[in-house]
């Protein structure tokens, strides 16, 4: 049986952040990658329960989905929409600068990624607090009185009105899987204010920008997940 | 306690044999690989026990081994499969003609009505030979109606109606139980089902206070809340005409065809902006709240009888439910 | 084998007496350490979970309820069920034996992600802290399956924080199986090629990829039961349009494959041990190692067979019944290579190769019942009987639990440096064997004469039966505290273990008993296949700890 020489002691002058069970940087960031895939893969695994949930709902009341989902306002979604994909970019451009070694570049991409995703967040609390006037949160105080989706060119005696414990369900589901979204939006932006200061003392550079790339990905998938929510809670029979 | 120790349910019911057998089969057949897998096991740790001077003999594998004992276990596992997939398709498949039985299930208690209108709490009484079909529902939680005797079981949902069908064979008192754990008084949901010769049985049917037939509780609580307005047996009616309808595919608003069974006309009446019949306005208000479940089994049997002269069997073979919509 | 690194007092250095304190316990990320915060922390469940059981089976003894009240006893089974499957059998070999031996199998120094092992305890000790206020603070009477409407309307008791606990146990579990997927794919030594992984790693590669994609469903499906007890949503209550049944697809589409996180490693272990005790490679690697990842795959598709009478169509439960017997075809192939693995081997009966045979006769008992139930016209009439509980304890008691005791007697030489008491141990697998099928044989025919489970009061020809399992699991206890007791006695005054004390093959036994902190004093390079018993000797009939040279 062989066994090779212990590397250790060559590891001390390579780069300082391989960790001390990885034999090389390659095999750390190849590691960290795969890791964070499986994660992604977890969560992927995660959400899809509430998009089940949606999916059964959606099929058995489809016309009163359709009526609270026009409760929605669609230019603040398709704005938080584009808002999201302008903040994966400049993630992107963030990983980008490390691989150049441009430290000022990553931390203001950083920033402009935690600026974007709490322009997000306020336009969601915004929309949040707009249903909690309107009592459309279930729960105790939930009341919902709308018409079905192009009811309202009906004559008065022939409108119908959506259930309303139909509707309920939607914002059941609506703040389930938007709450769960930005939960994880929160952490992200968390995240990004960890990596912001860490980038700004300098730890990341073309020799090692393995976090900003993870936490990219994490960050898309993020992104991917709302790029669902909207058209499955806000675009739906606004045809009609 | 050592009476009579007791090993197997009573064989009670048709279904009963058919299970037992297949059982018995299996029994069988697991009984055998167990002893072959044992001895095996056991021969091969006695014959190849360490011994001096012998050392193991290292054996990669075998594809034909791998391939006969994946083949012939999944090919038996295939006849267990199709055997007991044919008694749960006749366990699932009520006859046509059956005599029903509308069951509450509450926490912890047992509701049973007969279509004569006759009661019953925690003990259901039924004739032999008859086929009987039990239309249950929940008041509350998931509750499951067993009868060990009749090897059955299904488990009673609130919010929808789920069907169980038996011929008992043997007259005598069998367990009732319910096995699907719903609160506190979970083991104390039990009671008795009275299988009777069929004269005893018309005489406890007739026996006692005079009962008003389910379907006649249904058609005054029809007028009482007011269906009567619009489902009107002529053709005027802003809702359709039920006569006929029961059993019999219905063609929706949304191009669905489905079939007016006892989930429908309970849907029809708690939900009835769910389906609506194609040529009517969903104008139909609902009854949630309105009416108990008791209420409701008695509304269901209503529009069942005026299916035609036997309930549960349509007036005629074929035609959709179809009727001129109001302008 | 090189020289070695001495501590201050002159012995040499390995991970137990690396650092000392509770500092450097709870702060390490020494995945051996963690192993054993593990072992700690999962004894300690098995025992709360068992004297549940203790009382479960004192109230059985009689046909009255008698000993508690309803409420109680209906707790009790809840507690159990709950305790032992997410606080004990979900983690107890993965995160105990998989954490300890994954790296040193494959020549790695640690996990891919130590800081993630330790946060996985972290979390899990949440969930226990949790599920441990739940049972003080008038415990959760859900049932351990959490059946909606009832766990959402109609219990007053600790719902939400038993799903919560079980959720950062959840959590927990996730962490780790994501920590074995991505060591196991990069972490193996130079040589250590997929085809020559012990199968012990194939067993915890599969279970990982059911932790990481199973767990999340059941976590999401606990939310949603968390959210409609707090905020009265509507998503599971018929009166509001839910469907309870909604609840039961998420529940048991992790539950299902759960129960292979809980098989599926025990089943690794056993391969590891009959090979050593036969001395022989084992029988058709390839194909055990095919088998234990198709079980994790074809294991996802079979979990409406948990609710063939709840309601669901005829066509769905054909297909499922059916789905059901293709996956018993991997698990049955595994019984016959172990089987065929002793054939022309050299056997001895040590207390591991004791519990193997023990595992692999029960196992085969306990899944041929699961032939019974995945039959559609048999599991009606026995689903929710006590033949569905002497089913799923022959596998997770007689199975999985007779296995990770295998695995701590295999193994305890290596993570201890101690034998553990030879007689001790025999006797105790035997007493486990006798207890454990006294206790729940007379279950199977209490199931089909119709006993439901989860009764606190029965009819009274239920009651001789009763009075056996009960009597069982009086024993089945005895032979549970006896390896307690003996192991912590070994750990004092047990001969100290050389490094291969059975002559094992395998990296994990190239190494010192206990190992160093980073597992192995040179970094291995791997030449040779697994299961290399043709170039092993025979298991030394005393084995004595070897004279290590020792550097001043």
């Amino acid at each position: 049986m062989h066994t090779s020489p212990a590397v250790v002691d060559e590891h001390a002058h390579e780069n300082p952040a391989l960790l001390h069970h990885f034999a090389t940087e390659e095999q750390q960031k190849n590691a960290a990658s795969l890791g964070m895939w499986v994660f992604l893969a977890q969560e992927v695994m995660f959400f899809g329960g509430m998009f089940c949930a949606y999916l059964v709902y959606r099929y058995k009341y489809f016309a009163d989905f359709g009526s609270a989902s026009q409760q929605l306002d669609i230019k603040l979604g398709a704005i938080n929409t584009v808002v999201l994909i302008c903040s994966s970019l400049t993630v992107v451009l963030g990983v980008r600068a490390a691989q150049l070694g441009k430290r000022m570049a990553l931390v203001f991409w950083l920033v402009a990624t935690i600026f974007l995703g709490l322009v997000f967040l306020g336009i969601k609390a915004d929309e949040y607090a707009e249903k909690f006037e309107k009592h459309h949160v279930p729960g105790a105080s939930f009341s919902y009185h709308e018409l079905l989706p192009s009811q309202e060119k009906l004559p008065e005696a022939e409108r119908q009105y959506a259930n309303p414990h139909h509707a309920e369900m939607y914002f059941s589901l609506y703040f389930a899987m938007t709450g769960m979204h930005a939960l994880h939006m929160i952490i992200g932006v968390g995240i990004f204010g960890f990596l912001a200061y860490m980038a700004w003392r300098g730890k990341y550079g073309p020799n090692y920008y393995t976090p900003i790339e993870n936490a990219g990905l994490y960050w898309h998938f993020v992104d991917i997940v709302w790029i669902y929510l909207f058209p499955l809670l806000y675009l739906i029979d606004r045809h009609r | 306690m050592f009476g009579h120790l007791p090993l197997w349910p009573e064989n009670a019911s048709t279904n009963a044999g058919n299970v037992d057998a297949l059982y018995i089969f299996l029994l069988l057949v697991s009984g055998i690989m167990t002893v072959l897998i044992f001895s095996v096991l056991t021969a091969f740790a006695v014959r190849f026990r360490k011994r001096r001077g012998q050392r193991a003999v290292q054996i990669e594998g075998s594809h034909h081994l791998e391939i006969t004992w994946s083949i012939i276990p999944f090919c038996v596992m295939l006849v267990f499969f199709v055997w007991g997939a044919v008694i749960f398709f006749r366990e699932r498949t009520p006859p046509q003609d059956a005599t029903e039985v509308y069951t509450v299930a509450k926490q912890w208690m047992w509701k049973f009505e007969h279509k004569g209108g006759q009661r019953e709490i925690n003990e259901l009484h039924v004739p032999v030979g008859r086929d009987v079909k039990m239309i249950m529902t929940s008041q509350d939680v998931i509750h499951s109606f067993f009868v060990p005797a009749f090897r059955l079981k299904q488990d009673v949902v609130p919010g929808r109606y789920t069907t169980l069908w038996f011929r008992a064979t043997k007259a005598g008192t069998y367990h009732l139980f319910c096995s699907q754990y719903c609160g506190t008084q979970h083991s104390g949901m039990v009671g008795w089902v009275t299988v009777m010769e069929p004269r005893d049985y018309e005489a406890w049917m007739s026996g006692g206070a005079a009962n008003q037939p389910l379907a006649v509780t249904g058609e005054k609580l029809f007028t009482e809340l007011g269906c009567v307005t619009c489902h009107r047996s002529d053709t005027q009616g802003r809702g359709p005409n039920l006569v006929g309808v029961f059993g019999k595919p219905v063609l929706l608003e949304d191009g669905r065809t489905v079939i007016a069974d006892e989930n429908y006309v309970r849907e029809s009446i708690l939900e009835p902006a769910a389906k609506v019949v194609k040529g009517f306005k969903p104008v139909m208000p609902t009854f949630q709240g309105q009416v108990s479940d008791e209420q409701l089994n008695a509304l269901v049997d209503y529009v069942k009888s005026l299916a035609g002269p036997q309930s549960g069997r349509p007036a005629n073979a074929s035609g959709v439910a179809v009727a001129t919509p109001q302008p | 084998m090189a020289t070695a690194v001495v501590t201050d007092s002159g012995e040499r250095e390995n991970y137990l007496n690396a650092g000392h304190g509770l500092r450097s316990w709870l702060l390490t990320v020494d995945h051996k350490r963690i192993a054993l915060l593990y072992l700690l922390s999962i004894t300690f469940f098995f025992f709360i979970g068992g004297f549940f059981a203790l009382l479960i089976r004192l109230e059985l003894l009689t046909p009255a309820g008698d000993l508690v009240q309803s409420d109680t006893y209906n707790k009790l089974f809840t507690m159990h069920g709950q305790v032992m499957v997410f606080f004990f059998l979900v983690p107890a070999v993965p995160a105990v034996l998989g954490n300890f031996l994954i790296p040193l199998m494959i020549g790695a120094k640690d996990l891919a992600f130590p800081r993630i092992n330790l946060l996985s305890w972290y979390l899990f000790i949440i969930g226990g802290l949790l599920m441990t206020f739940t049972i003080l603070n008038g415990g959760v009477d859900t049932g351990w399956t959490f059946y909606t409407p009832l766990s959402t309307e109609f219990l007053k008791t600790n719902v939400v924080s038993a799903a919560i606990g079980i959720f950062f146990a959840g959590f927990s579990s996730i962490l780790t199986g994501l920590n074995f997927i991505v060591t196991i794919h990069r972490m193996r030594a130079p040589g250590m090629t997929w085809n020559r992984l012990p199968l012990f790693v194939w067993a915890h590669y599969a279970t990982s990829i059911i932790q990481v994609l199973g767990t999340p469903v059941v976590a999401i499906a606990l939310v949603l039961v968390v959210l409609e007890r707090l905020f009265h949503l509507g998503i599971f209550n018929p009166l509001l349009g839910g469907d309870p049944l909604l609840f039961q697809h998420l529940f048991w589409f992790y539950s299902h494959p759960a129960v292979y996180i809980m098989i599926l490693p025990g089943m690794g272990i056993i391969s590891e041990i009959v090979c050593c005790f036969s001395r022989k490679r084992i029988f058709g690697y390839k194909a055990m190692a095919l088998a234990v990842v198709g079980i994790a795959v074809i294991g996802f598709l079979v979990w409406a067979h948990h609710m063939f009478v709840a309601g669901i169509s005829v066509y769905a439960a054909l297909i499922f019944s059916l789905l059901s017997y293709l996956v018993a075809v991997p698990s049955a192939i595994k019984v016959f290579n172990w089987t065929a693995t002793i054939y022309k081997g050299s056997v001895t009966y040590q207390t591991p190769m004791l519990y193997a045979f023990g595992f692999v006769g029960l196992f085969t008992i306990g899944g041929l019942t699961g032939l019974f139930l995945a039959c559609l016209g048999i599991d009606v009439h026995v689903h929710d009987t006590y033949f569905i509980i002497a089913h799923f304890h022959y596998i997770m008691v007689g199975g999985m639990v007779m296995a990770y005791l295998g695995g701590m007697h295999f193994w305890w030489p290596k993570i201890s440096g101690r034998m553990y008491p030879e007689g001790w141990g025999k006797l105790a697998a035997l007493i486990v064997f006798i207890g454990f099928n006294l206790t729940f044989f007379p279950q199977f025919i209490l199931g089909y004469m119709g006993m439901p489970r989860r009764y606190h009061s029965y009819p009274p020809e239920f009651q001789i039966l009763n009075v056996l399992s009960t009597a069982g699991a009086t024993i089945l206890a005895v032979g549970y505290l006896l390896p307690m007791v003996y192991f912590m006695w070994s750990m004092r005054y047990g001969k100290p273990a050389p490094s291969n004390p059975w002559n094992a093959a395998g990296l994990e036994w190239q190494t010192h008993s206990p190992p160093p902190t980073f597992n192995f004093d040179d970094d291995p390079v791997v030449t040779w296949e697994a299961y290399n018993y043709d170039e092993m000797g025979e298991i030394p009939e005393k084995p004595q700890k070897e004279e290590v040279p020792v550097a001043h």
